[in-house]
């Protein structure tokens, strides 16, 4: 599904990504961990095609489409979805309309006729349900008044509307109660297909109990120094990163 | 030849032709009008009120000045000032500043009037529209006047609507003067959908007596040059007036709002909040003076102007002003002039919304703020609508009017 070759990437002046290579297959879930300012949030951002970070080598495949060359809503329309670290709150716009714009956005791009109002707000009934996010939400401004834990959640609800095939958890994790975390995770699960593939960013344990990765991967300095299975996890989550900095030196 | 010389030579050749096709109140003061024209000729950039717009350019080209008559559909509120029924002569030319060259030169050549009388305790539940529409098949300069009557106790909506039927070269002025006796309410809407050809000059003045609540709206969603001007007075305590504003340029509009609110007596309240949108090379200018006299105490003023640049080589110029002379008043003004947010427009393009779409809806959604003001319910929804065909290009003509098609 997803194939990135020798990725170099820079933000302004500051390198950050040196060399990624990393290949997820159809279904599969990466984990991502690493230290603060490893590039696990930069590597995330460069696959969605945040204008901010600059590309200075290398490639990324997906379903065999050059994904570097296409911008960030040809992205979305192919099936890539990231749920953001912090999710950007938009005035003014309604919920209901952003969500309304982005899912025929996507099926022009398929070449499919508009959904109907009436089958629309049928869909966002549906779906809302799925990560118990309240109505009277929907009629604010995109995650305007929202709280931490409702904002996490509005983002795993706009993947449920989206239906992408490729997911991108950036610390969806980060600021959940114990509940939220269950309901955001959980609320993923039910919506992934055999084919759904995931990267998920986190820097705990918990979320890996409930979404449980294929693979592993620890990101130091730009590179993935190690990669392993889901008790490489734990192994950090008991031990830190220390002693695999010391088994790179 | 200076750019006033044209309407001097015009007025000395013409005077006696537009006093004929006039009627005696207007005429008493054209004299007065044209010598204080004469006097202080177009403003320069120099003069402060003006320094946003070039007047002695935009006069410059030579139109051809239209002297048909007023047509008036009969209705109710709504009269030729000749008919009017009551003696107009204390209002008209009173409210207006006589030392503005606009409304000096309007005043001067404008040969009818429009005007908008509501008696006295009168409640006018539909709203009163007035639909102004430029024809013509020659670059044309149209003088336009309203006079508006607020009886004591009345309350009405009045819409203004600017079209322009022809693809023409049209050169408008207007003065709109509004006088409210005490404890009147206005609701006044004036909306612009005209073509880049079009250059407008309007001067809207409002007097309030007591407990008058007014709501003026100036909404630009097309246009060429327009330079408007709004002064507001108020005389009578327990009063209060809410000036809002919606302009959007692109292209190389200019849109120029300056407006005038005087507290000349306590206890009064004031609420203004303008919103631009300038994109291509449009420039905007507002320019927004509170003026609190000494007397008047216990003002409640609160004043912003918030301006959107959507793209690098549109510009703003913003002036909120406040100039206080009493000691017990709280007032406020604030403006911001900003770009596009570019984090919101990453997270809408991440969801799949092309860029162009994602522009339009944060621009709209700015906007929104000022629509929402908007009381009268059907109007503000076809507002939204409006706004936001402006916003995706498809408002190049005036929909509802039968003309354009």
């Amino acid at each position: 599904m997803l194939e990135i070759k020798n990725l170099h990437a820079k933000v302004g002046e500051k390198e950050i990504l040196k060399g990624i290579d990393l290949t997820i297959r159809d279904g599969e879930i990466h984990a991502l961990m690493g230290t603060n300012g490893a590039g696990k949030s930069t590597l995330s951002n460069v696959i969605v095609g945040n204008p901010n970070y600059e590309v200075t080598e290398g490639s990324i495949m997906f379903n065999g489409q050059d994904l570097l060359a296409m911008n960030p809503e040809e992205r979305a329309h192919a099936g890539i979805f990231m749920s953001f670290q912090a999710p950007i709150e938009i005035p003014g716009v309604s919920m209901t309309n952003f969500m309304r714009a982005a899912v025929n956005a996507r099926r022009e791009a398929q070449g499919k006729e508009p959904l109907k109002s009436t089958d629309f707000l049928k869909v966002m009934r549906e779906k809302r349900k799925l990560v118990e996010i309240d109505q009277k939400l929907m009629n604010r401004s995109v995650n305007e008044g929202f709280s931490g834990g409702e904002r996490k959640r509005n983002e795993i609800f706009q993947m449920a509307m989206l239906e992408p095939t490729f997911c991108i958890l950036d610390e969806t994790d980060s600021g959940l109660d114990v509940d939220a975390l269950r309901i955001v995770a959980e609320g993923f699960n039910k919506l992934r297909t055999p084919e759904t593939s995931a990267i998920v960013i986190t820097h705990y344990q918990r979320l890996l109990d409930y979404i449980r990765p294929d693979f592993v991967h620890v990101l130091i300095g730009g590179r993935i120094v190690k990669t392993g299975t889901a008790e490489l996890a734990q192994q950090i989550e008991e031990q830190g990163f220390d002693w695999i900095k010391e088994e790179l030196a | 030849m200076t750019s006033e010389q044209q309407y001097i030579e015009l007025y000395r050749e013409a005077g006696d032709l537009i006093k004929s096709k006039s009627c005696a109140v207007m005429n008493a003061v054209r004299d007065e009008a044209f010598e204080a024209f004469q006097r202080v000729g177009f403003p320069t950039k120099k003069v402060e009120r003006y320094k946003y717009t070039d007047v002695a350019t935009a006069f410059a080209p030579n139109y051809g000045i239209s002297l048909s008559p007023l047509t008036v559909k009969p209705s109710a509120y709504i009269y030729n000032i000749i008919d009017a029924p009551i003696d107009v002569a204390p209002y008209y030319h009173q409210v207006a500043d006589k030392t503005d060259a606009i409304t000096a030169l309007n005043t001067a050549l404008v040969h009818d009037a429009l005007l908008v009388y509501v008696p006295k305790n009168t409640l006018v539940s539909d709203p009163i529209v007035v639909d102004n529409w430029l024809r013509g098949n020659a670059a044309t300069m149209m003088n336009r006047r309203i006079l508006i009557v607020m009886e004591q106790g009345s309350d009405a909506t009045i819409i203004i609507n600017d079209h322009a039927a022809d693809k023409q070269r049209f050169l408008t002025t207007q003065v709109v003067e509004v006088y409210c006796h005490d404890n009147a309410r206005l609701d006044l809407y004036e909306i612009e959908e005209t073509t880049p050809l079009c250059s407008r000059f309007s001067n809207v003045y409002i007097h309030e007596g007591r407990d008058c609540s007014v709501k003026h709206n100036s909404i630009t969603l097309f246009n060429g040059q327009t330079r408007n001007l709004c002064d507001v007075y108020l005389r009578g305590e327990n009063s209060e007036v809410t000036l809002n504003g919606c302009a959007i340029g692109g292209g190389t509009q200019r849109i120029d709002n300056n407006t005038l609110i005087r507290h000349e007596v306590p206890n009064c309240t004031s609420n203004e909040l303008y919103k631009y949108v300038v994109d291509d090379k449009s420039v905007g200018a507002f320019a927004g003076k509170i003026l609190v006299d000494k007397d008047a105490q216990k003002t409640t003023s609160q004043e912003t102007n918030a301006n959107l640049c959507a793209s690098s080589d549109a510009r703003m110029y913003t002036q909120p002003m406040l100039e206080i002379y009493a000691d017990d008043v709280k007032c406020a003004h604030g403006s911001t002039v900003g770009v596009m947010d570019e984090a919101a427009l990453f997270y809408m393009r991440q969801r799949g919304i092309p860029e162009a779409e994602a522009r339009t809806l944060l621009k709209n959604a700015f906007m929104g703020q000022v629509i929402d003001q908007i009381k009268f319910e059907p109007l503000r929804q076809k507002l939204y609508v409006k706004v936001e065909k402006r916003f995706r290009g498809e408002l190049d003509k005036c929909e509802d009017c039968r003309l354009c098609k």
